[in-house]
């Protein structure tokens, strides 16, 4: 036969495509549930996290169930809840792209050792990609309990370290307060020896300016959202 | 031909050292540069094009008495790019924290030179069985360059290996440091020059 031909080449094309399409849809459909599975796990993975929960080689679902108390979203304006369930689904992705009045802002009500946490997902942009963490409150809803942070892209060894132990130690080994006096501050994140004036920080990564940068924004935006709510 | 031949275990070993992709056929070094700041995502990176070229190289060679020659090229990139995806949908059905880990790596794999240099040189003109070796045999070369390059990085850059700190404290206070350029990607391109530097002047018969 002759594979040079101008027909052959067209059937053989459409046919490798069409096959190529059929193998693909097959896997990733027969594989959708337990890839959204590990999704749903990942997300109570870090949240437990965030909490300073040890999860190695624990139940995770069983261990989640235990310590979420709730998952109510918060009305921006009034700092209120607005319904008693759906925190768990919300994207903050997509719920960031609405404007502020309108978000719905996801909040995890747990108990640890029978004293109340609130844990606030946060989302924002480092170097390559996006970055988002959960920062655990007290219930003064103002002293750090425990962070979480992650991100999909940064440059292993630099911004990636924001997902270190030693990054994450800093935000609980002094305490630190997202407000003074009764207005939100944030925690900044400076230059490692720089101070911060009238907020309390923590040291950025060196080699990692912009991720670091980032993570301060996100902090500022994201737990600024909640400010309603941190008030009352 | 038995299926452990001269040829075939030529074409399994030559790639490990004398013959080695990145050291002296130069191709992957992008690759090389990007993941080799600490040791484990090498050593995934590794594995995975392992698998992906043996596979691909395997795939091609069946097919290629059938694959039209104006468009081979288009039919080895299908192919790479299928099953690139079908290992990245794997990792994150069975192993979801290693696919994390890899991120865009994974995706990336379609784009290093090896794989297409081996299914165009070797596996478009050799039978099934050789080609996977020879994929094997490239696929373990490139991993081998980037654990060695990966092990000096991570143990100069953070006195850690696999994470695991190597370095003790003591040493630290007698005034020791972690060298900040090795986390820069010209540190892996220097560390690589070293690699071929040795290479050649153990082997002078490589020298042009």
């Amino acid at each position: 036969m002759n594979t040079n031909s101008n027909t052959y080449t067209i059937v053989y094309a459409s046919v490798m495509v069409v096959i190529v399409a059929f193998l693909l849809a097959f896997v990733s459909s027969s594989l959708k549930d337990k890839q959204n599975e590990n999704v749903e796990l990942d997300k109570k993975k870090q949240i437990l996290s965030a909490l300073n929960v040890d999860i190695k080689g624990a139940d995770v679902a069983q261990l989640y169930s235990e310590i979420v108390m709730a998952e109510p979203l918060l009305d921006y304006q009034t700092g209120a809840v607005k319904a008693e369930t759906g925190a768990f689904d919300i994207d903050s992705k997509f719920e960031n792209a609405k404007p502020l009045a309108e978000r719905n802002l996801p909040l995890f009500v747990c108990q640890i050792d029978s004293a109340t946490k609130y844990v606030l997902p946060v989302y924002g942009a480092g170097l390559w990609g996006p970055i988002w963490g959960y920062v655990a409150l007290d219930a003064d809803k103002s002293t750090i309990f425990g962070v979480y942070f992650s991100h999909a892209g940064e440059t292993p060894g630099l911004g990636a370290e924001i997902t270190s132990a030693a990054f994450k130690q800093q935000f609980t080994e002094t305490p630190k307060h997202i407000t003074r006096n009764g207005e939100f501050t944030s925690v900044a994140i400076v230059k490692p020896g720089k101070v911060a004036e009238d907020v309390d920080y923590v040291n950025g990564i060196s080699g990692g300016t912009i991720t670091s940068q980032g993570v301060d924004a996100m902090l500022k935006d994201g737990l600024g959202q909640y400010v309603n709510f941190l008030k009352q | 031909m038995s299926l452990f031949s001269k040829e075939n275990r030529e074409a399994f070993l030559s790639p490990l050292w004398m013959n080695n992709p990145v050291t002296m056929q130069v191709l992957g070094i992008c690759s090389a540069l990007a993941v080799t700041v600490k040791l484990e995502p090498a050593l995934v990176m590794g594995l995975s094009v392992t698998i992906i070229v043996a596979v691909a190289n395997l795939v091609v060679s069946l097919l290629r008495n059938t694959i039209p020659n104006r468009i081979r090229i288009i039919v080895q990139l299908v192919v790479v790019a299928a099953l690139v995806t079908i290992v990245s949908e794997v990792l994150k059905a069975f192993a979801y924290d290693v696919s994390v880990q890899l991120s865009v790596y994974v995706g990336l794999i379609i784009t290093n030179c090896i794989l297409m240099g081996r299914l165009e040189a070797f596996a478009m003109a050799n039978g099934p069985w050789s080609s996977f070796l020879d994929g094997l045999g490239n696929g373990f070369g490139y991993a081998a360059i980037l654990v060695v390059v990966a092990f000096v990085r991570e143990l100069f850059s953070a006195g850690t290996l696999l994470g695991f700190k190597v370095i003790p404290d003591c040493v630290y206070e007698f005034g020791y440091m972690n060298n900040g350029l090795m986390l820069m990607p010209p540190m892996a391109l220097i560390l690589l020059g070293c690699i071929i530097w040795f290479q050649r002047a153990k082997n002078p018969e490589l020298n042009d």
